[in-house]
C-alpha cells in the first residue's frame, strides 16, 4: 500500500539538509513502529521517496513523503505514531492513501508555491507590489543559469505562474518546481532585486514553502495545479 | 521554539550548521530554574568524533536521570565557526539550552587522545573561562576532566580544577552534594574543591605541587593540605550489570562516525598486552550479564531507530557469552532490517559462519592485528597470536568467499630488529600464498586477493610494561616505515600488497603528552597560544610551530621519548593508582625482554593487584 505522507519542517530544522532529513524520517518511521517495505537484496533499505529537495535555510509547510507499507491500522494511527516520535520543528499534517497507480512523489512534482518574509530589521522595499508588479509585467527575465556542468540562459518568466504581495508585505509566489524546470525563490528575489535597482542581502528574508502541487492537466492543455496530499 | 546561540547569517556561512543546533532525538530538556547543578559534558572534537563517544552517552544518560541536574552537550567549534565566534565575541554554548557554558556550574571535559590538547584550551577559551585553574574566579564553572588520559593528568593539570580518575559512573552524586551544600553554606570554590579532594576518586592537581630532581626527573610532591589523599585510587564500577546504561542515547541529524546502537558487553581485557594501556587501566574485566544486554539491543533499537548495533568491548571473543548474544541479535536483527557490526572478533570458524551471517562477504574485509611480523617479537609484547593460528583462520576466510584483508602491524616496539620489519613483508606475503593455495583459478571472483598493510608507531603509554621503554625518534620511525615498505616491495605477491603508514611527527608529540610532567603544559598553552588546535587532524596539525615551542619553552622533546628510564624512576603518574602494581608492571617489563610470554586472566592470575576490587575475573572460576 502507497501512503504520501504530509509535514512541517521549520525553526531550528531549517538547518538540516535534505539527505539528513530522509535519515531522520528512516530512523523515525523504525521508532514509530511503523510496517515499512524493505526493497530485496542483501542490503534493503525502506521503500521511501521524497518529493521535492528543500534547501538549507528553507522552512516548509507543504513537505511530502512517500512511503510503501506492508500493513496498516488507519491513516490516522500512522500520523499520530509519527508525531509521536518527531522533534521540535517537524510536524505531520496529514498522510494519505494512494491510488496504485500514483506516480511517485518526486515524478508528480510541478510546481511549488513560496512565501518570501522580511526577517525583523531587515530593509524594507518601498511600494513593493507596485514594483513586483512591473517586474511580472516584462516581457521576459532573463537568468543565466550556472551548474557544475553547463551555463544555459533561461528565461525565468516562462516557470513563475503567479507573483504578488500579501497583506503582510511578504511576497507570494507559484513557480515550476519540476526536476525538469525547477526555479529557486530566492534567484526570483535576486532578480527583483536587480530589476528595482536594490542590494538586499539573500538572509534578511526568510523563505517558506508553503505548498508543492502536481499537474492535472491533460497534455497541451493550461496547467492545473492540485497540492499532492490532494492526489486520489 | 529555543532560541539559538547564533544567528542565521552565521549558521548559514558555516559548515554543517546542524553541528550547532541541538534539538536531536533524546536529547533532554529541561527548566533550568527547576534544576539545582547546571553541567556542561564535553569532547573536545568536532561533534560528529564527539556523538560518537559511548563514555559521554553513558554519562549524560545519568546525570539527566537526576532531577536536580540538567547536562548538556559541547563540541569543539570546527575551524569555520571558531574564527567567527572569535570575531563576534560569542561565547561557547551548550546544545541543548544555547546558553553560555560559563554560566554553568560544571564544564566536564573527556580526554580520549592526547592530542585533543590544544583543544581544551580552545574550548575554555571560547567558553570565556580562564585557561589556566588558578585563575578561575567565583562564579566559573569548576573544570573537570576524565578518561583515559588523565591517567597521567601533568601535563594538563594546570588547565583542570580537578580529575575524576576512573570509571565516571560512581562519585557524580557525592561530587554534586558536596557542591549544592557548600554552595548553600555560602563556602568559596576553594571551600569545595577542598572538599571535593577527599572524595574518592578525585584529584584537585592545584593543591599538590610537583617536585624535581636535577636531572629533570619526578622527585616527589608536596601537598597544600595534610588531609588530602597522596595517591588517588581509580574509581570502578564492579556490578556492570546493574550500572547505568543509557537506553535512548541522542540521535543525531548528520551522519557520524558511530551512526549505530552500542551495546558494551564488557569492561576490560583479558589479553595483558603489554603495549596497551586500556588493557591495564579497566581491570580487571567485568561481563554484563546476557539476558540484561538481550533486553538493552531490543530497547535501543526501538528508541534510536538506528539500523545498525555495534558490540562494544576491548575484545568481543572473550566474551563468554557471544555465541548466545550473536544467536539473539541475528535473529532479532534479520526480522527489523537491523544490521550488526562485530568488530574486534578473533578470526576464527565461529566467528566466519556469524559474520557470513550478518555482513556481505564480498564487500567487507577481515581484520588481523599480529601487531609485531614476528613470533619473536609477539612474545616480547605478549600479543598471543601465532602465525599458525592467522595463516589459519585466513585460509577459512578466503575459502568462505573473502579476498579482502587488513593487516595492523606497529613499528618501534622495543627489542625490536631489522628480522622483525622484514617479518610484516613476509606475514603479508604469506597470507597472500595462502589466498592462491586455498581458491582454485576459477573460484577467484575478481582473480585477486587484496591485503592491506598498516603500520603505527608505537608510543609508550604509562600503566603498561612499556612504561619504561624508550621510544624512537622521528628518523628512526621513518627509516623503519622505508624498510616495511622494501621488505613488501621484495615479495613475490607483492602486488596483492598494499603498505600504508602513519606520519611519525605526530607520534612524538603523543608519546612527550602521553609520559609527560606537568612542565609540559607550558608548552601546550604556548602551541595553543600560537593558533594550535585540531592537532588530531593532520590538516591542521603544525610540527614546525609545535617544536618552535618546545624550543622557546626550553623543553626537551628526548627527555620524554628516547630517554632510557632506569627501573625505579619515579613517574610522574605514579601518584595514581589503576589497580594494577608497578611491581607487577615491572615485572612484565622484564618477562617482555626475557621473550617470555604471560597466561592472560581467564587461564593463569599473574598477580597484577587488580583483584583487590574484589569482583569480576578475579573471582570468577576459571
Amino acid at each position: 500500500m502507497k501512503i504520501r505522507i504530509k509535514f512541517a519542517k521549520y525553526g531550528t530544522m531549517k538547518f538540516i539538509g535534505h539527505l539528513d532529513m530522509m535519515r531522520f524520517f528512516q530512523k523515525a518511521i523504525r521508532r514509530a513502529g511503523i510496517d515499512i517495505k524493505y526493497s530485496e537484496g542483501f542490503s534493503p533499505h525502506q521503500i521511501m521517496s521524497f518529493a521535492a529537495p528543500l534547501g538549507v535555510g528553507i522552512e516548509s509547510c507543504g513537505e511530502y513523503m512517500d512511503i510503501e507499507v506492508l500493513s496498516m491500522t488507519s491513516t490516522q494511527d500512522i500520523k499520530d505514531a509519527l508525531n509521536r516520535v518527531m522533534v521540535d520543528g517537524v510536524e505531520v499534517l496529514s498522510v494519505t492513501v494512494l491510488p496504485e497507480q500514483a506516480k511517485n512523489a518526486m515524478a508528480s512534482v510541478a510546481a511549488a508555491s513560496y512565501r518570501l518574509q522580511m526577517k525583523e530589521g531587515a530593509f524594507p522595499i518601498d511600494h513593493l507590489e507596485d514594483k513586483v508588479k512591473a517586474f511580472y509585467g516584462e516581457e521576459s527575465i532573463p537568468y543565466t543559469k550556472e551548474t557544475k556542468k553547463s551555463v544555459v540562459e533561461v528565461d525565468l518568466k516562462q516557470g513563475i505562474y503567479e507573483i504578488g504581495v500579501d497583506s503582510d508585505g511578504a511576497i507570494m509566489m507559484l513557480v515550476n518546481a519540476s526536476s525538469s524546470g525547477n526555479i529557486k525563490p530566492t534567484v526570483v528575489f535576486e532578480k527583483l532585486c536587480q530589476f528595482v535597482n536594490l542590494e538586499i542581502p539573500q538572509l534578511s528574508y526568510q523563505v517558506t514553502r508553503l505548498e508543492t502541487y502536481t499537474d492535472i492537466a491533460k497534455a497541451g492543455e493550461e496547467h492545473v495545479f492540485i497540492p499532492l496530499a490532494d492526489v486520489g | 521554539m529555543r532560541k539559538l546561540a547564533l544567528n542565521d547569517d552565521i549558521l548559514m556561512q558555516v559548515e554543517k550548521p546542524a553541528r550547532y543546533i541541538g534539538n536531536e532525538v533524546n536529547s533532554v530538556i529541561k527548566d533550568k530554574t527547576q534544576v539545582a547543578v547546571r553541567f556542561a559534558m564535553c569532547f573536545p572534537d568536532v561533534y560528529e568524533i564527539g556523538m560518537s563517544h559511548l563514555g559521554i552517552q553513558i554519562i549524560y544518560s545519568m546525570l539527566n536521570e537526576w532531577e536536580d541536574v540538567w547536562c548538556e552537550r559541547v563540541y569543539s567549534p570546527w575551524v569555520d565557526l571558531d574564527k567567527i565566534m572569535r570575531e563576534k565575541h560569542i561565547p561557547l554554548f551548550g546544545l541543548e539550552s544555547q546558553e553560555p557554558v560559563k554560566d554553568m556550574d560544571f564544564l566536564g571535559i573527556t580526554i580520549q587522545y592526547e592530542m585533543c590538547y590544544t583543544n581544551i584550551l580552545q574550548v575554555l577559551d571560547l567558553a570565556q573561562i580562564p585557561l589556566l585553574a588558578a585563575e578561575r574566579g567565583e562564579g566559573m564553572p569548576i573544570v573537570i576532566g576524565g578518561g583515559p588520559c588523565t591517567y597521567n593528568p601533568e601535563p594538563i593539570a594546570d588547565f583542570f580544577d580537578l580529575f575524576y580518575i576512573g570509571e565516571g559512573e560512581t562519585q557524580y552524586r557525592k561530587l554534586f552534594d558536596w557542591y549544592i551544600e557548600n554552595r548553600a553554606k555560602g563556602g568559596t570554590r576553594e571551600d569545595f574543591l577542598r572538599g571535593a579532594a577527599k572524595i574518592p576518586g578525585i584529584y584537585v592537581p592545584q593543591f599538590y605541587e610537583e617536585l624535581y630532581n636535577e636531572d629533570g626527573t619526578v622527585k616527589g610532591r608536596r601537598k597544600q593540605y595534610d588531609d588530602i589523599p597522596d595517591t588517588i585510587l581509580k574509581e570502578i564500577v564492579m556490578d556492570v550489570t546493574d550500572a547505568h546504561y543509557p537506553l535512548k542515547p541522542v540521535v543525531p541529524f548528520i551522519k557520524v562516525t558511530q551512526d549505530r546502537v552500542v551495546l558494551e558487553i564488557q569492561r576490560g581485557c583479558i589479553r595483558g598486552c603489554r603495549f596497551c594501556q586500556a588493557g591495564q587501566l579497566y581491570r580487571p574485566v567485568r561481563e554484563r550479564n546476557v539476558d540484561k544486554l538481550k533486553s538493552y539491543a531490543v530497547q535501543m533499537l526501538k528508541n534510536t531507530g538506528h539500523e545498525e548495533i555495534s558490540l562494544s568491548s576491548l575484545s568481543s571473543s572473550d566474551y563468554s557469552h557471544l555465541d548466545e548474544l550473536l544467536d539473539f541479535l541475528i535473529e532479532d536483527c534479520s526480522q527489523k532490517h537491523t544490521n550488526i557490526s562485530l568488530p574486534s572478533l578473533r578470526i576464527d570458524a565461529f566467528s566466519l559462519d556469524v559474520m557470513s551471517k550478518v555482513q556481505d562477504v564480498k564487500k567487507s574485509s577481515l581484520t588481523f592485528a599480529p601487531e609485531a611480523g614476528s613470533q619473536r617479537l609477539r612474545d616480547v609484547i605478549n600479543k598471543g597470536l601465532t602465525e599458525e593460528v592467522i595463516l589459519k583462520g585466513a585460509a577459512l576466510a578466503f575459502e568462505g568467499g573473502w579476498t579482502r584483508v587488513k593487516l595492523y602491524f606497529m613499528l618501534g616496539l622495543p627489542t625490536e630488529t631489522e628480522e622483525d620489519i622484514k617479518g610484516i613483508g613476509d606475514l603479508s606475503n604469506k597470507i597472500a600464498a595462502t589466498f592462491f593455495d586455498t581458491v582454485p583459478k576459477d573460484k577467484r571472483v575478481n582473480g585477486k586477493v587484496q591485503i592491506v598493510t598498516s603500520t603505527s608507531f608505537f608510543i609508550p603509554k604509562p600503566f603498561t610494561p612499556f612504561q619504561w621503554a624508550t621510544m624512537c625518534t622521528k628518523e628512526e620511525f621513518l627509516e623503519k616505515a622505508y624498510q616495511t615498505k622494501q621488505g613488501i616491495m621484495e615479495q613475490l605477491n607483492q602486488k596483492s600488497i598494499k603498505y600504508n603508514w602513519h606520519e611519525a611527527d605526530v607520534s612524538v608529540l603523543e608519546g612527550v603528552f602521553a609520559r609527560g610532567d606537568r612542565k609540559i603544559s607550558q608548552v601546550i598553552l604556548e602551541a595553543y597560544k600560537r593558533g594550535c588546535i585540531f592537532d588530531a587532524w593532520s590538516e591542521y596539525f603544525h610540527n614546525d610551530v609545535w617544536m618552535q615551542c618546545f624550543e622557546d619553552c626550553g623543553v626537551d622533546i628526548g627527555f620524554y621519548t628516547t630517554r632510557e628510564r632506569p627501573d625505579d624512576e619515579r613517574f610522574p603518574w605514579d601518584f595514581i593508582d589503576c589497580g594494577v602494581t608497578k611491581e607487577f608492571l615491572l615485572r612484565e617489563w622484564k618477562k617482555a625482554q626475557d621473550e617470555t610470554v604471560s597466561s592472560n586472566c581467564k587461564v593463569q592470575c599473574q598477580g597484577c593487584g587488580a583483584n583487590r576490587f574484589g569482583g569480576g575475573i578475579c573471582y570468577e572460576n576459571r
